[in-house]
C-alpha cells in the first residue's frame, strides 16, 4: 500500500499534461459498446487548454459514457485517450486520473453529507491521498486560506459549518463544483450542472463556470439550451457515440445535421 | 455560589470532550469495583464479589468489541457479520498461551503437550504451536493473527468492490466456516471442547481473587486505550474520508482517494481491536471453544451496536454493556426467552430510537437543560435566549 518508491503511478506529483501543443485532451478513435450497443463509435475529441467546451447529444448519444471513459470508470474497446500527450488515461485508474488533475461532477449531486461544508473541500484539497497522511493530517494556514478562497468563489462562506447534507440542491451542486476546484485539476467534466436548478441559481452557476475557464478547461454536459447558449463558446454535438457536428453556438444551429437529428426534435 | 460553581462546571465542561468522558467514567467505575471489591468484607451490602468483578471484565471486553464493529460499521459503512472470528483468533492466541502454562499439572501430566493432543495420541506439538509458551510471542499474535484474516479478506473483498449485502454474507461465511474447522480435531486446537483447564497467567493463578480483579482493571485500561484509539481515528482527517465513503463512495474515489486501501485499513485496525478484546476475554471466563465462531454471536455484536447508537464510539460501548446485562439477567429468568427478549429489543430499538441510546441522550439533555437548566444558568444565558 505504501510502495511509493516502487510505483510510478502512486507518485502523483510526477503525473502531469504536456499541454505544449495546446490540447489537454485527446480522445482518438474510441469506440466502446455494451452488449452489442455500440454506446460510443469511433470517436474523435479534442479539448484545448483553458477553453469552455459544451457537450450536448439525445439520451444515449454517448454523453456520459465519454465522462466514464475519460475519469477510468469505463475501459473503452478500442482507441486512445490521453491527457495531454503523453499521460494514456487508459493506463490510469479513477483515483489516479482524479490526482493527475482530472476533476468529476456527477449528474447527481454527490457530496459528503454527514460531513461540513468546509470539511467537504478539506477531502477535496489537492494533496497525498494516502492513509498515514490523512491519519496525521494537519491543515496549514494555506490550505485554509485556499478553502476560504473557494468557499468565496462558490458562493457558500456562510454556509461553512453547516452539514453538506442541509444544503439546497442548488447548493450541493456549488459545492460539489467547490469540491473539483479544491483539486485544483486542469480539467473539469461537468455533468448537467443545472439540473433541478432555478432560474436565478442557473445563472449564478452559468458565471461560475464561464470564470473558471481560462485558468481550467471545463466540459459541460447539458441539457438546457438556454443555458448552453448562455456559457458556450464552442458546443460539440454527439450523436450515436460520434461527433456529429462541432463549433459555436450559431453554426450548430444552421448545420442541417444537427437540424435534422437532435435541435430539431427539440424546436418542434 | 451556584455562579461560581456554575462557571466551573461550564468550564470543565467546555475542557472535556467526549475522549476525557469516557475514560474518566471508566476509571471511575474500575476504581469503585477495586474499592468495593478489596476494602468491604462479604456480607457487606457494598460488597462487590469476585465473581461480580469478572462479570463486569467480561461486559467491558464485549465493549472493546463492539467499539471494533462500530469502527467499520459505524463510520466506514462496512456491515461486517463476522467480527467474532477476529474476537475468537485473538482469544485462540491468548488460549494456547494459557494452554502451555498448564505444563506438568494436566490430567495427563505431559510438560510438553496440552492434554487434548495426548488423548489424541499426538508426539510432538505442531509447528504452528511453536512459540506459543513465550508471552510475547503470545502477544504478537493476538494482533497478528486477526489482523491478517481481516488483511487477506479485505484485499479480496474490498478490491473487487464487493459491498453491501453479499460483503456481510461473506463475512458470515468466513466466520461460519471457521467454526467447522476449529470443531475438527485435526486442527489442532482442542476440536469442540477448545483450550480449557488453565492454571495460570504470567506466573499468577487464575484461581485467585487478586488475579481476577489484576485482569479486570487490565481490559478496563485496554478499553480506555482502544477507545482513545478509535477516537483519534475518527476524529483525524482519515476518519473523514471514512465516513465519506459510507456516504459516497464513489465521489471519494473521483477526489482520489483509494477507498480500498482505506477499508482494508480500517478493518485490520479494528480486526486487531476485536483480536485483543478477545484474549482479554478468555482468561477471565476460563474457556475458548469454536462456538465463539458462531454466527449468532457475531450478529449480536452488531445489535449491541446498533442499541448503543451506530457511529457513536461511546454509544457502542453502552449498547454492548446494556445489552449483555440484560443478557445476563434474563438468561438467569428465562433462558429460552433470551432470543425473543434480544429481537424485541432490536426492534423496539429500531423503531423507536434510530440513533440508539446515543442519539437518545441530547434529547433528553436538552429536555433536561429546558426543566432544570433555566433556573441554574439564570446569569449565564443571555436575554436573546430566554424570550
Amino acid at each position: 500500500m505504501n510502495n511509493k518508491a516502487g510505483s510510478p503511478l502512486l507518485a502523483q506529483d510526477h503525473i502531469s499534461p504536456d499541454t505544449r501543443h495546446g490540447v489537454i485532451l485527446y480522445a482518438e478513435n474510441v469506440s466502446v459498446s455494451f452488449d452489442g450497443f455500440k454506446a460510443l463509435n469511433d470517436l474523435n475529441l479534442y479539448i484545448n487548454d483553458g477553453e469552455l467546451r459544451c457537450l450536448i447529444g439525445a439520451n444515449g448519444a454517448g454523453k456520459t459514457t465519454l465522462m466514464d471513459v475519460i475519469t477510468g470508470k469505463t475501459r473503452p474497446d478500442t482507441g486512445r485517450v490521453s491527457f495531454g500527450q503523453q499521460v494514456d488515461l487508459l493506463q490510469l485508474n479513477e483515483s489516479e486520473i482524479a490526482n493527475a488533475g482530472i476533476g468529476r461532477k456527477f449528474q447527481k449531486p454527490t457530496v459528503f453529507e454527514q460531513l461540513t461544508v468546509f470539511q467537504n473541500l478539506e477531502l477535496s484539497l489537492a494533496g497525498d491521498k494516502g492513509i498515514w497522511v490523512s491519519l496525521f493530517h494537519k491543515l496549514n494556514s494555506e490550505q485554509k486560506d485556499r478553502i476560504a478562497e473557494i468557499l468565496k468563489t462558490i458562493g457558500l462562506t456562510a454556509n461553512e459549518t453547516q452539514l453538506a447534507g442541509a444544503l439546497s440542491h442548488g447548493q450541493k451542486q456549488w459545492l460539489e463544483i467547490g469540491m473539483l476546484l479544491a483539486a485544483e485539476p486542469r480539467l473539469l467534466l461537468v455533468d448537467e450542472p443545472v439540473a433541478g436548478m432555478t432560474a436565478q441559481e442557473t445563472e449564478r452557476t452559468a458565471e461560475l463556470l464561464t470564470s473558471l475557464a481560462g485558468k481550467h478547461s471545463v466540459v459541460v454536459v447539458e441539457h438546457d439550451m438556454a443555458f448552453v447558449r448562455s456559457i458556450a463558446r464552442k458546443v460539440t454535438v454527439l450523436h450515436q457515440g460520434s461527433v456529429l457536428a462541432e463549433g459555436t453556438m450559431s453554426e450548430i444551429q444552421s448545420n442541417p445535421d444537427v437540424i435534422q437529428v437532435y435541435l430539431g426534435e427539440e424546436q418542434g | 455560589m451556584s455562579n461560581k460553581s456554575g462557571s466551573i462546571l461550564l468550564d470543565l465542561k467546555n475542557k472535556f470532550n467526549t475522549l476525557h468522558w469516557v475514560v474518566a467514567s471508566l476509571f471511575i467505575a474500575t476504581f469503585y469495583v477495586t474499592f468495593c471489591n478489596l476494602v468491604f468484607a462479604e456480607g457487606s451490602i457494598f460488597h462487590v464479589s469476585s465473581y461480580t468483578v469478572t462479570l463486569f471484565g467480561k461486559y467491558l471486553c464485549y465493549a472493546m468489541l463492539a467499539l471494533a464493529v462500530d469502527l467499520v460499521w459505524g463510520y466506514c459503512g462496512i456491515l461486517s457479520l463476522g467480527h467474532g472470528a477476529f474476537f475468537a483468533l485473538g482469544g485462540y492466541a491468548m488460549g494456547m498461551y494459557l494452554m502451555r502454562q498448564i505444563g506438568d499439572r494436566g490430567v495427563y501430566g505431559n510438560p510438553e503437550l496440552p492434554d487434548f493432543m495426548v488423548f489424541l495420541n499426538w508426539d510432538a506439538l505442531p509447528w504452528y504451536w511453536a512459540g506459543s509458551d513465550s508471552v510475547a510471542w503470545m502477544v504478537v499474535m493476538v494482533f497478528v493473527a486477526p489482523a491478517i484474516l481481516a488483511f487477506v479478506f479485505g484485499m479480496l473483498a474490498f478490491r473487487s468492490r464487493v459491498s453491501g449485502v453479499y460483503l456481510s454474507i461473506m463475512t458470515q461465511a468466513v466466520t461460519y466456516a471457521l467454526m467447522l474447522a476449529f470443531f475438527r480435531n485435526e486442527m489442532g486446537f482442542g476440536g469442540n471442547n477448545g483450550l480449557t483447564d488453565f492454571k495460570e497467567i504470567v506466573g499468577f493463578s487464575l484461581q485467585s481473587e487478586s488475579t481476577k480483579l489484576g485482569l479486570f482493571i487490565v481490559t478496563a485500561i485496554a478499553l480506555a486505550f482502544a477507545f482513545f484509539v478509535c477516537h483519534f481515528i475518527v476524529n483525524s482527517k482519515m476518519g473523514r474520508v471514512v465516513t465519506a465513503i459510507r456516504d459516497a463512495e464513489n465521489r471519494v474515489r473521483f477526489v482520489g482517494y483509494k477507498p480500498e486501501n482505506y477499508k482494508v485499513w480500517i478493518f485490520v485496525v479494528s480486526a486487531m481491536i476485536a483480536g485483543v478484546a478477545g484474549a482479554l476475554y478468555v482468561p477471565q471466563v476460563g474457556i475458548i471453544n469454536p462456538g465463539e465462531f458462531s454466527p449468532l454471536n457475531s450478529i449480536e455484536m452488531v445489535i449491541w451496536v446498533a442499541m448503543g447508537g451506530r457511529g457513536s464510539l461511546y454509544g457502542a460501548i453502552i449498547g454492548a454493556i446494556v445489552v449483555s446485562y440484560a443478557k445476563t439477567r434474563f438468561t438467569a429468568i428465562m433462558p429460552e426467552a433470551w432470543l425473543y427478549g434480544l429481537g424485541g429489543l432490536f426492534v423496539l430499538v429500531t423503531l423507536l430510537l434510530p440513533k440508539g441510546i446515543a442519539g437518545m441522550l441530547p434529547q433528553l439533555k436538552s429536555k433536561f437543560d429546558e426543566k432544570f437548566g433555566k433556573t441554574n444558568n439564570v446569569k449565564t444565558s443571555t436575554p436573546v435566549e430566554s424570550k
